[in-house]
């Protein structure tokens, strides 16, 4: 007689049913159809900064404000900008009930090692989101890199129009200004200061933050009816200026423009001073310098050298609006020292990542992507501002800055002149120094 | 000719950083036969140097101003730096002002033993290991500092202004009837930079200690067998090669603010240069220096960058034009400039 019997093999079908359907069902809760779904009572994030290299100050500072908003988010410290956050979705208990943890990478500021340590945070660690960069160059790598991978990229300090313009991707957004908003902010100022009548000779960072950055302020000034001399393209890797510097005392400029960042412009506004550039009459008229993208660290390696130079950022530790001394305070009392714009950009990034996730109830990238669309927020230090749909950029007010002649501590380096209003640094998605890339599809991975 | 003769005083600076980087280089290589890749961050402990003593002049008395406040908008805490309060506004700010050129003081007992160290630690022991090894363990030792500094010192470059009277320019060109402002600090360092050079060669050239060197260098086997020291000696020459890298990046912290990655950027040039003066050549060394800081400040040139770009078709002259030279020296003449045979030929 056999022994398979109706109800036995009943029982073994459904047992063998179960047992298939398992992994499936298990396979489906691990990533929920997204890449790396958090499974546990913890979700981790990736914050891909420079550690070293020419940037690694920046991305000091980076992780320190993303330390902070970590400990923010899991309800630690005083909260900072969540109390000032127009957004009241985050309750200080992680996001979406998950405690926050974090990887780190080092990026170097190189594209090859951004990604490397992108696509290992995001493989080996379960990264659901990565964060970082300070240079436009790694960003966009690794926003590229991202987008394969099906996770959202926050950029950090990236400047580049092409960040969110020819190579804007779907899974990635960015905070922090451009060139065109800097050259936009900055141009009406600079007519008003040193008048209509100028010629500018541009020395230019050889890479994608350098040339739209140059396009962006030598566009803007032309329209105000300045002229240009030249614009010569220096390699990134430059310690001494001063072959490039000394050209521009006998080329009829009277404005010396330095699309520099970082080590860059404090070497090469250094090699100007000492030339004595600022010292001389040309077309009779005082010789000045310029620079479209300041931060306070750059100030402070620049030293004596920035007093009365104009440029733009971010934003900026003095602003007295009530989520940029919130944070002022957070960070202060943790770090002894103000924050740089630096970290303010990516403090701003992880919560409107968080806050995105809670709005939309999951880290589905393609469910934060639609949450952080449009979303129109406040509180966060730079007033009213908004996530455009179409091309990923943040829109806010501009602040344009100069180098403060009598410093009243070793962190009041900067002065905020003006306060540019978003309306005027907004510009077309079709614009011109925007054309040619293509946002595509928001990628989920898995 | 005004831009030409700038550019000609911008690479004799440029160059004197090589040749100071490279005569070091070469020294080690032709006493000891140790090819050192921390080289580069001994010229950026020089630089450091000049920080530290900075930092240490500006050591301060905290009191607090009950009327000023700071960024929390607690009292502000005002700082007054000792020497002010032990020798007064006048001559105490007078030495901070000062920082940079009497670091040169610092700078040299501190690299003298830092290179006696090294030697003695760690690189005695790679002496008969193949070079390959020695580059290893140096660049090794090169990160190492790297990150000592980066730690200490924080990774934003730190300002070590010149002396107020050395601030500014001068028009260098009048003496010769033209119109060229040059920088006051870059030509001090220009006269620092060949006197130290010229200290180092009449010290191996006049001295009994320096002549028993050379015989080391030209057959130490033979120097060792009169009964001569010369592992001792070349020794002190180990540290006497890390106290003309330390001075090189002492002096050159107003040019560039020192940051902890500044000497890996001068490296690579430094080996290019000794490379082309040829191997354990000194005056190879310096020669080649000048040479490539000379062409590498004119190939930044704009009219001839523009010229390159717009009919040689090479757009980035500025960023090559070393080590194309140095493929045609090598090519033309496989030893260097001043090399002679013999030296990593075997």
């Amino acid at each position: 007689m056999s022994n398979f019997t109706r109800r036995g093999l009943l029982k073994s079908g459904a047992v063998l049913g179960a047992g298939m359907a398992m992994p499936t069902i298990l396979t489906a809760a691990s990533h929920a159809g997204y890449t790396n779904a958090p499974t546990g009572s913890s979700v981790t994030l990736g914050f891909n900064v420079p550690q070293s290299g020419p940037y690694a100050g920046e991305g000091a500072d980076e992780l320190r404000a993303y330390q902070l908003a970590v400990e923010h988010l899991n309800g630690g410290g005083d909260g900072g900008m969540m109390n000032t956050f127009s957004s009241k979705e985050l309750k200080g208990n992680g996001i979406l009930g998950k405690k926050v943890e974090f990887v780190t990478g080092d990026t170097q500021t190189k594209s090859d090692a951004a990604r490397a340590s992108a696509k290992s945070m995001i493989e080996k660690d379960g990264a659901v989101m990565i964060t970082g960069g300070s240079s436009s160059g790694v960003a966009i790598a690794v926003q590229g890199l991202c987008q394969e991978a099906g996770v959202i990229f926050m950029a950090g300090l990236t400047h580049s129009n092409d960040t969110t313009g020819k190579d804007k991707k779907a899974n990635g957004f960015r905070h922090f200004f451009n060139g065109y908003m800097s050259a936009a902010a900055l141009a009406p100022v600079l007519e008003a200061r040193y008048g209509k009548d100028r010629t500018a000779y541009h020395l230019t960072a050889d890479y994608t933050w350098g040339w739209t950055q140059q396009e962006s302020i030598q566009a803007a000034t032309e329209a105000k009816g300045w002229q240009t001399a030249a614009n010569v393209l220096t390699p990134l890797a430059t310690q001494d200026f001063s072959s490039y510097v000394a050209p521009v005392l006998n080329s009829g400029a009277d404005v010396l423009v330095l699309n520099h960042y970082g080590g860059n412009m404090i070497n090469s506004l250094t090699s100007a001073v000492q030339f004595g550039l600022r010292d001389k009459m040309v077309n009779g008229k005082q010789f000045e310098i310029v620079v479209p993208l300041y931060s306070r660290l750059m100030a402070s390696g620049a030293g004596e050298n920035v007093k009365g130079i104009f440029g733009s950022t971010n934003w900026h530790w003095s602003l007295t609006d009530e989520g940029s001394k919130a944070f002022v305070k957070s960070f202060g009392e943790k770090y002894g020292f103000p924050p740089s714009q630096a970290a303010h950009t990516v403090y701003c990034q992880t919560m409107l990542y968080a806050d995105a996730a809670e709005r939309a109830g999951t880290f589905n990238p393609c469910g934060i992507a639609e949450a952080l669309e449009g979303f129109k927020f406040s509180g966060l230090g730079n007033g009213d501002v908004e996530y455009r749909a179409e091309d990923h950029q943040c829109f806010k007010d501009v602040l344009v800055v100069k180098g403060k002649e009598n410093p009243t501590s070793e962190f009041d380096l900067l002065e905020v002149v003006e306060i540019t209003p978003r309306a005027q640094v907004e510009y077309a998605v079709d614009h011109p120094m925007f054309a040619g890339g293509d946002l595509g599809k928001c990628n989920p991975g898995a | 000719m005004d831009g030409i003769l700038l550019q000609i005083l911008n690479g004799l600076d440029k160059g004197s950083a090589y040749a100071l980087i490279a005569l070091g280089l070469t020294l080690i290589f032709g006493t000891l036969g140790v090819v050192n890749f921390a080289h580069g961050a001994l010229f950026m402990v020089g630089a450091f140097c000049a920080v530290t003593l900075q930092k240490f002049l500006n050591f301060s008395k905290i009191t607090i101003d009950p009327d000023k406040v700071d960024f929390l908008g607690n009292p502000a805490k005002v700082k007054t730096p000792y020497v002010v309060e032990w020798f007064g506004e006048a001559a105490g700010n007078g030495i901070i002002n000062w920082s940079v050129p009497l670091a040169i003081l610092f700078a040299i007992p501190v690299m003298l033993i830092i290179g006696y160290v090294m030697e003695r630690g760690l690189i005695k022991h790679f002496y008969k290991r193949p070079h390959a090894d020695q580059i290893l363990v140096t660049f090794g030792l090169a990160i190492v500092i790297q990150e000592l500094v980066k730690a200490n010192f924080g990774a934003n470059p730190i300002p070590t202004p010149a002396p107020d009277q050395f601030v500014g320019s001068f028009n260098v060109g009048a003496l010769i009837g033209m119109d060229a402002s040059y920088p006051y600090w870059r030509l001090v360092y220009f006269f620092f930079s060949i006197t130290v050079i010229g200290a180092v060669f009449a010290f191996l050239r006049y001295t009994t200690f320096g002549m028993v060197v050379r015989a080391g260098m030209a057959d130490r086997e033979t120097v060792g067998l009169l009964g001569i020291n010369i592992d001792r000696r070349f020794t002190i020459m180990f540290g006497a090669a890390a106290a003309v890298a330390g001075l090189a990046g002492v002096m050159y912290g107003p040019i560039n603010s020192p940051n902890y990655h500044m000497g890996m950027d001068f490296l690579v040039l430094s080996f290019v240069v000794v490379v082309v003066g040829g191997m354990g050549s000194l005056p190879g060394a310096v020669l080649a220096g000048f040479m490539l800081g000379i062409l590498e400040s004119f190939a930044s040139y704009s009219p001839i960058k523009n010229f390159f770009a717009d009919y040689l078709f090479l757009p980035s002259i500025d960023q090559i034009i070393i080590y194309l030279v140095a493929i045609i020296v090598l090519l033309v003449r496989p030893r260097g400039l001043m090399g002679k045979a013999g030296v990593m030929e075997e």
